[in-house]
């Protein structure tokens, strides 16, 4: 099975003290650690798992910079075997819509029975994966925790939905799937396989090479601005607890008691 | 005729009995030749004492005096006694052999007495194994139902009970021999009374002449198969230790504290030219680690000791031993093809065993045969690092260590913060904006950025102030020492973090580093190269307490009993045992009690640095049970040297609901409030 695994380099969470820029419409990048969207590298487990299962290859694209190379990498010592960066600088500013048709263009150029996207990136849309299938006029299916092969026709793949419930589906190939975090757990990555793949060659690919018209895509074609980005105002009622988590949490668990919440 | 018959069975036994042994010991051997290489050749004079030294330090250990002491009065016994047998073995060939001044004379007589006296002994000592081993029963010895059957206990005694059989024929060998030359006048040593020999003899004057001679040629045959079939029984079970005890022991790890390389030959710049990371399959241990299987005297003192069996962890150090050497015996049979490099992990070792190990050290500590636990659990960890078989819970610290230098991902930049409240008379210099100085203060990640351990740095910045040392830290420039993350396996990131910090180090111009934290000292004095000296602080401390530069004032709590807890990586892994107690004892009016596991017994507080992210399957928390040891003590201060140990501490205290009752303290913590100004 051929896979097509979408991924994008990502301020990690987890690492960074996230604070708005100055001018408001973005966070402050200066001192950010960056790495590939959680989502996306649950995406390229499942996708290198099903390739152990029923044979085939498994290609990582990203839509970025030079720097989005580094995140091709590492998916790369994680077992994908091709990588394919679309860079250009008519894909900066891109919104949602624009990515998917960068992607979109990327999957013309190859043939692919699968196409997974993680679920969300750090924006928290959840667009591009359902975008994309629309405009390939692929079936989708989102927010995916289990996938498995029936033949090279058919898929079944499980859903998490409101409550904790599951639902199974079957979906035709070739189809795009959104990975939801949990289906799996993605093997570590340490630095002697990023070394590895180091000097392995990763094309790349830009508005010409996709045939796509720089009015399309980026800032240009964008037809969703961020106007503003701001922390909101504290409500009434709110109140931030402040101190060492020692004391926060001495604090909390006083709140607690007070309105009965524990006893 | 009966003679000569006699002659070729003498002859015919050893030579079949020796071809086999040899036979079958070449083929137990042959992994050994398909394995890592080992580097065990140098420090020969310090082996050889420790040949000497070893056995009556290591086996009768508190605890295990009984065992111990069979075990050195059974080898002094078969030292003594194996002068005997090759004389006896010989003789059975050539009747007039005999060896150098052992024919007559006054020091073959003196040297028979003592024989007959060694056999007594080691029969009564083989007895008293016996009885220990059936009526007894000492707990470590029971199997678990997961590891399977308990084979040790019908191998311990048909082993223990073929090597009191030898005693007893050889004693009626030489009875019968014995009471044969007195009836035919010929000259005798003198019997010394109530020896097995003297009993026997005595026992045997009610028989003839002729009966006595037939009892002593076939207590011969019989003692001469025996003793072959002993020999060759020995590669089969635990007893083969009598074979590779010696041998292990002289090749045992001589530098304590240290990990062993990925692979011995490889120096770290070559590192990337490796095919295959770690063990993977049986063949990627080295030959010492499969001599360790084989001699492993499935004792069960390393897992009588292991904090991780005894909180219920899935890991007992025996059973790693006891299953690296059940699939020796299986895929190197005696017979048959070899089933070479089948994968380890999942079939023979499991993820949460190996991951279970918090690489304290008790269980090396412990081994009477010095088999090595550590660098075998590190060695597999790095096969399941390089294969990406590496928990949930580990990867995000791991990841943050490469990508921020610490596991919790905060800020280069905020690695020095804690300096910014310190007093005026005590500034920390900073070697990244450009200070020199004499000493570097290491601080590591935990001291550096956990809102409770900075109050360590800051007492330790204070009692460097206070002892009038020149020093600073490096801030932004320094990263995770990487103790854990090399004993976790991830051996090209510690790489990193060592050649990094090797850098900013040198870079400083330093002449000494002193450290808080028990895992930097030891990664800094074990693992790194090329640095100046490293101390931790208590040795420091107990240096100008000594010298007069620092005086502390009378306890602050003279009502309060405090008890020192040695940090694994300070204690058992470093032996700094004495300074910190040293340094508490300095304080007037200080009562100190000691815990019943102590000092190279210390019992482990749950594990530091990534250690502190994993999620094991558990029972109980070690960390909890520790700080009972502490209550039972009679303690209510509990002084440690580590800020790994004080986090455990402290959680453990709630957990065990010892609020009030027991209070953990860093010694710097203390100390600094002691400091007299």
């Amino acid at each position: 099975m051929e896979i097509l695994v979408c991924v994008k380099r990502v301020p990690d969470t987890a690492e960074n003290e996230i604070s708005v820029s100055s001018a408001g419409n973005d966070i402050e990048r200066g001192d950010l650690v960056y790495s590939v969207n959680e989502w996306d590298n649950y995406a390229v487990e499942e996708a290198i798992q099903i390739v152990d299962r029923v044979g085939g290859n498994v290609t990582v694209v990203a839509v970025g910079d030079d720097e989005s190379e580094e995140i091709l990498r590492r998916e790369m010592a994680m077992g994908a075997n091709d990588g394919l960066l679309l860079k250009d600088g008519a894909f900066d500013g891109s919104d949602g819509k624009g990515t998917a048709s960068i992607l979109k263009a990327a999957v013309g150029k190859g043939k692919y029975d699968l196409i997974l996207t993680g679920a969300q990136a750090e924006a928290g849309a959840a667009q591009v994966g359902g975008m994309l299938a629309a405009m390939l006029d692929y079936p989708y299916a989102s927010l995916v925790n289990k996938v498995e092969v029936i033949d090279d026709k058919k898929l079944k793949v499980g859903r998490e939905i409101e409550g904790g419930n599951q639902e199974i589906n079957e979906i035709e190939l070739p189809c795009v799937l959104s990975i939801q975090t949990g289906i799996n757990e993605p093997r570590y990555v340490g630095i002697r396989g990023i070394r590895k793949v180091a000097s392995v060659e990763i094309p790349v690919m830009g508005a010409s090479d996709l045939g796509l018209g720089a009015d399309s895509v980026g800032a240009a074609g964008a037809k969703v601005k961020r106007v503003d980005y701001f922390v909101p105002e504290m409500g009434a009622g709110a109140e931030m607890l402040e101190g060492s988590t020692e004391e926060i949490i001495d604090k909390l668990v006083e709140l607690l008691k007070a309105k009965g919440g524990l006893k | 005729m009966g003679t000569f018959l006699l002659s070729v069975f003498a002859l015919l036994v050893p030579v079949a009995g020796i071809a086999l042994f040899v036979y079958i010991v070449a083929r137990r051997l042959a992994p050994l030749f398909r394995a890592a290489p080992d580097f065990r050749f140098d420090n020969i004079g310090k082996r050889l004492f420790g040949l000497y030294e070893y056995p009556h330090h290591r086996m009768p250990r508190p605890g295990y005096e009984l065992s111990g002491y069979i075990h050195i009065t059974t080898i002094i016994c078969l030292g003594v006694l194996s002068l005997q047998v090759i004389t006896l073995l010989l003789q059975g060939i050539s009747p007039s052999f005999s060896l150098p001044f052992l024919d007559k004379g006054l020091i073959a007589d003196g040297y028979r007495m003592i024989s007959d006296l060694a056999l007594t002994v080691l029969l009564g000592a083989t007895l008293l194994a016996l009885y220990r081993r059936v009526v007894l029963k000492p707990e470590r010895y029971d199997v678990p139902e997961r590891y399977g059957k308990n084979k040790t206990f019908p191998d311990a005694v048909l082993s223990l009970g073929l090597l009191a059989g030898l005693a007893v024929l050889d004693i009626v060998y030489i009875a019968s021999g014995w009471r044969v030359d007195v009836y035919a006048g010929a000259d005798t040593h003198i019997l010394i009374p109530f020896t097995g020999t003297w009993i026997t003899a005595s026992v045997f004057s009610l028989f003839s002449p002729t009966a006595n001679q037939v009892v002593h040629v076939l207590s011969f045959m019989l003692l001469i198969v025996l003793i072959f079939g002993f020999v060759c029984y020995l590669p089969f079970g635990r007893f083969f230790h009598l074979v590779t005890g010696p041998p292990n022991v002289f090749f045992k790890k001589i530098k304590k504290g240290s990990v062993k390389p990925v692979k011995w030959g490889i120096t770290d710049d070559k590192l990337d030219e490796l095919e295959s990371f770690g063990v993977k399959k049986f063949e990627d241990f080295t030959w010492k680690h499969m001599l360790d299987f084989y001699t492993c005297t499935d004792c069960g003192r390393c897992s009588d000791n292991c904090p991780a069996t005894t909180v219920g962890r899935p890991l007992s150090p025996r059973f790693i031993s006891i299953k690296g050497r059940n699939y020796a015996f299986s895929h190197y049979p005696l017979k048959g093809s070899f089933i070479q490099n089948e994968p380890l992990m999942g079939d023979v070792f499991h993820d949460d065993e190996i991951w279970s190990c918090t690489t304290c050290g008790a269980c090396e500590e412990e081994c009477p045969v010095t088999i090595e636990y550590i660098d075998k659990i590190v060695d597999l960890r790095r096969g399941m690092v390089d294969d990406g078989n590496v928990p949930q819970s580990l990867q995000k610290p791991l990841s943050a260590i490469e990508k921020r230098g610490n596991p919790w991902g905060k800020m280069e930049k905020k690695r020095g913060e804690w300096t910014k409240d310190l007093p005026e008379d005590c500034s920390v210099k900073l070697f990244e904006a450009g200070d020199t100085a004499e000493t570097l203060y290491f601080v590591d990640s935990i001291t550096s950025y956990d809102d409770r351990m900075i109050s360590i740095a800051k007492a330790t910045a204070k009692l460097l102030c206070a002892g009038g040392a020149d020093f600073g830290i490096l801030g932004k420039d320094e990263k995770d020492s990487g103790n854990e993350v090399r004993r976790f396996g991830e051996e090209m990131l510690f790489q990193d973090l060592k050649n990094h910090n090797t850098e900013m180090i040198l870079e400083s111009g330093v002449k000494q580093i002193v450290t808080a934290d028990p895992h930097a000292l030891n990664t800094l004095k074990n693992d790194y190269a090329g640095l100046p000296p490293v101390e931790h602080i208590s040795q420091f401390l107990a240096r100008k307490i000594k010298n007069g530069d620092i005086s502390l004032k009378s306890v602050e709590k003279p009502e309060a009993v405090y008890t020192y807890h040695d940090p694994c990586y300070l204690g058992r892994h470093n032996e700094i045992y004495d300074a910190p107690r040293d340094v508490l004892d300095a304080i007037p009016g200080l009562r100190r009690v000691e815990m019943a596991k102590s000092r190279d017994r210390s019992f482990c507080c749950s594990g530091g640095g990534l250690m502190l992210f994993y999620e094991p399957e558990e029972e109980e928390r070690m960390g909890v049970l520790r700080v009972k040891m502490a209550a039972e003590a009679g303690a209510t201060v509990m002084v440690t040297a580590c800020p790994f140990c004080l986090v455990n501490m402290e959680d453990a205290i709630k957990i065990a609901g010892l609020e009030g009752k027991l209070e953990a303290i860093d010694l710097a913590e203390l100390v600094e409030r002691h400091l007299d100004k």
